[in-house]
């Protein structure tokens, strides 16, 4: 069995992020690393592993982005995913998820299309949620996404959702593509053993070309999205913050909101 | 006017409000479509009372049971016909993921999470632009889309309801869906208990407990009611048990913007901030005058919520009775 979790290089969520000049994340002056979201959809690709006992299983941690995102696959590695792939090409500065999901894609064809594709729920800097549903539909697989309970049994599979107006238990044949939540549990530190072996572990930077994508249908300038401005929000003016001594501070938040109209 | 498709957002046939603020800013772009997939009579009346002229309703007779592949499906074939201007839909988990196969399948950009959007300038080409709220509320980003026809999700509150008098003419859809859209199935599903409060992402009010309500979230809950208020929940309270995960504002959970937003006993941690930031009035009741909350609120009590609350719960009650 072939497991690929797609993991993302983030700006750190901590640290001030921001825009470039040319409206794009700044990936460079911000410390980055494996976004969070993602760890526990390592985590979930290392525990189907784990169960299926006997059974030969592969982990692949596949990225696209700059330089530094190979450390996202490294943490990867260091956690117990088998080898990783990079794809590493400076036409892609700037993708949007279209083409973000069009490149995920191919590399993942040439991976050898895997039985089961793990993503997590959003990337922590972008957020849209939307590159496993772009996936599913690009590589005509079964999406079970958002799951907080994940089962695999022979070449079945079964997730729990908590949807929008329902929780559901949603049921497909593999090959598919999983995206996991926080709720699946938390994710493994790497040990001092998984980081000394991870050293060991093969590592391939692939470009574009190598995936056969022509570099004019990714990158900046033909994102079919463009992002005309960013503005930084004025930080709040700190507002009155009073002490409670016997019963002074409902009194004072009574008015607060009374003043405001909304009692 | 080109044809601005809205897919309705419902529960077995009752339109969420959400949809109303779709159709109100559909009217921006041009001639607002609802596209109604669900069983029996579509809700023409609710729909063309904020403006809806047509009323696509598709049979989902077929297609219940599936996860949104087959919803895409529609809509890319409802958008052929039409040649539609723009697709809204609601900023819902499943509103994205129907957004983002759509994307691919009528290879047009898509922008997710809008908190606004308006009808573009023609000098610049026209179509809609957009704003959205990233870094956890920090930036607001002006976008458009630049290839096909715009998809754009937009989250609830994203605009004021407003009436308008539509046609609301029905006419039935059949979609054709494939076997491939069929491969994920809803095995069971148990449709969310009602609360009998606002719905969270849409209320007014939200008044939210974390840790330090210490599993007691009946204070935060009276003073909910007091107020007409949704209630919310910090992840912290969500990992502990006290409340189901879809009680959680923030990264992970719900995003919320209201009117009021009441924070109790929650120390104000970036991801919980992602969820809320963009709230109009911010409050925050905590012990610890280092909660990092304080750097947001409009009004903060330093102070014990199992206190604090129920005073306060009491004397609103007052004021109203
Ligand atoms: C990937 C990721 C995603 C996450 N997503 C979310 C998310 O969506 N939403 C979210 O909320 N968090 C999220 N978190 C968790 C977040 O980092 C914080 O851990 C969490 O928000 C803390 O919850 P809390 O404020 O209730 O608890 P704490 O941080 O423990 O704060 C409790 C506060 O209560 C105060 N307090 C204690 N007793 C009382 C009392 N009697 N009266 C008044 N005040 C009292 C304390 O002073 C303290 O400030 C996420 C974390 C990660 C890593
Ligand atoms: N550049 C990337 N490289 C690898 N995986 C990615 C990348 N971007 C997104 N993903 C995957 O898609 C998920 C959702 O991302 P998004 O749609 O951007 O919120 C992430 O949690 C990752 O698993």
């Amino acid at each position: 069995m072939n497991i690929v979790v797609c993991v993302k290089h983030v700006p750190d969520a901590t640290a001030d992020r921001r825009f470039e000049s040319d409206n794009t994340v700044d990936r460079v002056g911000v410390d980055g690393l494996l976004s969070e979201l993602d760890e526990y959809a390592v985590e979930q690709a290392l525990q189907v592993k784990e169960k299926r006992e006997g059974e030969e299983v592969e982990v692949t941690a596949l990225t696209i982005g700059p330089e530094q995102a190979a450390d996202a696959v490294r943490k990867a590695l260091q956690m117990g995913a088998d080898k990783g792939v990079h794809v590493l090409d400076d036409a892609i500065a700037g993708s949007d998820a279209v083409a973000t999901s069009l490149v995920l894609a191919e590399a993942l064809k040439k991976i050898g299309t895997p039985d089961l594709i793990v993503c997590g729920m959003a990337s922590t800097d972008g957020g849209m949620s939307v590159v496993p549903a772009m996936l599913a539909e690009r590589l005509g697989l079964p999406q079970v996404t958002l799951a907080s309970v994940v089962e695999t049994q022979g070449d079945q599979i079964r997730v729990k959702r908590d949807g929008d107006t329902a929780t559901e238990v949603i049921g497909a044949t593999m090959p598919v593509v999983l995206s996991v939540t926080d709720q699946t549990g938390e994710a493994r530190y790497p040990s001092f053993k998984g980081i000394m072996a991870a050293k060991k572990k093969p590592l391939e930077t692939w470009s574009l070309a190598d995936l056969g994508v022509e570099a004019e249908k990714v990158g900046l300038s033909v994102a079919w999205t463009q992002v005309e401005e960013t503005t930084a929000r004025p930080p709040r003016t700190a507002g009155e913050v009073v002490t409670d001594e016997d019963g002074s501070g409902a009194a004072a938040l009574a008015e607060f909101l009374a003043a405001k109209k909304f009692i | 006017m080109s044809e601005i498709l809205v897919l309705v957002d419902h529960v077995d046939g009752t339109v969420r409000k959400t949809t109303n603020e779709l159709l109100t800013i559909a009217r921006r772009l041009g001639e607002p479509s609802a596209v109604f997939i669900g069983s029996g009579e579509p809700p023409a009346d609710a729909l063309k009372k904020y403006g809806a002229e047509k009323v696509y309703a598709v049979d989902d007779a077929e297609i219940r049971g599936y996860l949104v592949a087959p919803k895409a499906e529609v809509l890319q074939q409802i958008a052929e016909k039409t040649s539609a201007g723009a697709v809204l839909i609601s900023s819902s988990y499943e509103g994205k993921e129907i957004a983002a196969r759509l994307a691919i399948k009528l290879e047009s950009g898509l922008i997710t999470d809008a908190v606004d959007v308006q009808a573009g300038d023609a000098a610049s080409g026209g179509g809609p632009v957009t704003t959205q709220s990233v870094f956890a509320g920090n930036y607001t980003v002006q976008a458009k889309v630049t290839q096909g026809t715009p998809i754009i999700t937009v989250k609830p509150n994203a605009a004021t309801p407003e009436e308008a008098a539509g046609a609301g003419s029905v006419e039935q859809f059949a979609a054709t869906v494939s076997d491939a859209a069929k491969a994920a199935q809803i095995v069971a599903s148990q449709p969310r208990t009602a609360t009998g409060r606002p719905e969270l992402t849409e209320a007014a009010i939200v008044v939210s407990g974390g840790r330090g309500t210490g599993g007691n979230f009946e204070p935060v809950e009276n003073l909910a009611d007091a107020l007409g208020a949704a209630v919310g929940a910090s992840r912290a309270a969500v990992d502990s048990g006290w409340k189901p995960h879809s009680f959680q504002v923030g990264q992970t959970g719900k995003t919320v913007s209201p009117q009021l937003y009441v924070a109790n006993g929650i120390s104000g941690a970036i991801q919980h901030r992602a969820g809320m930031q963009t709230s109009k009035t911010i409050v925050a009741v905590n012990k610890d005058e280092e909660a990092p909350i304080f750097e947001l609120v409009d009004f903060g009590v330093v102070g014990d919520l199992h206190t604090v609350l129920p005073a306060l719960t009491e004397e609103i009650n007052k004021r109203k009775g």
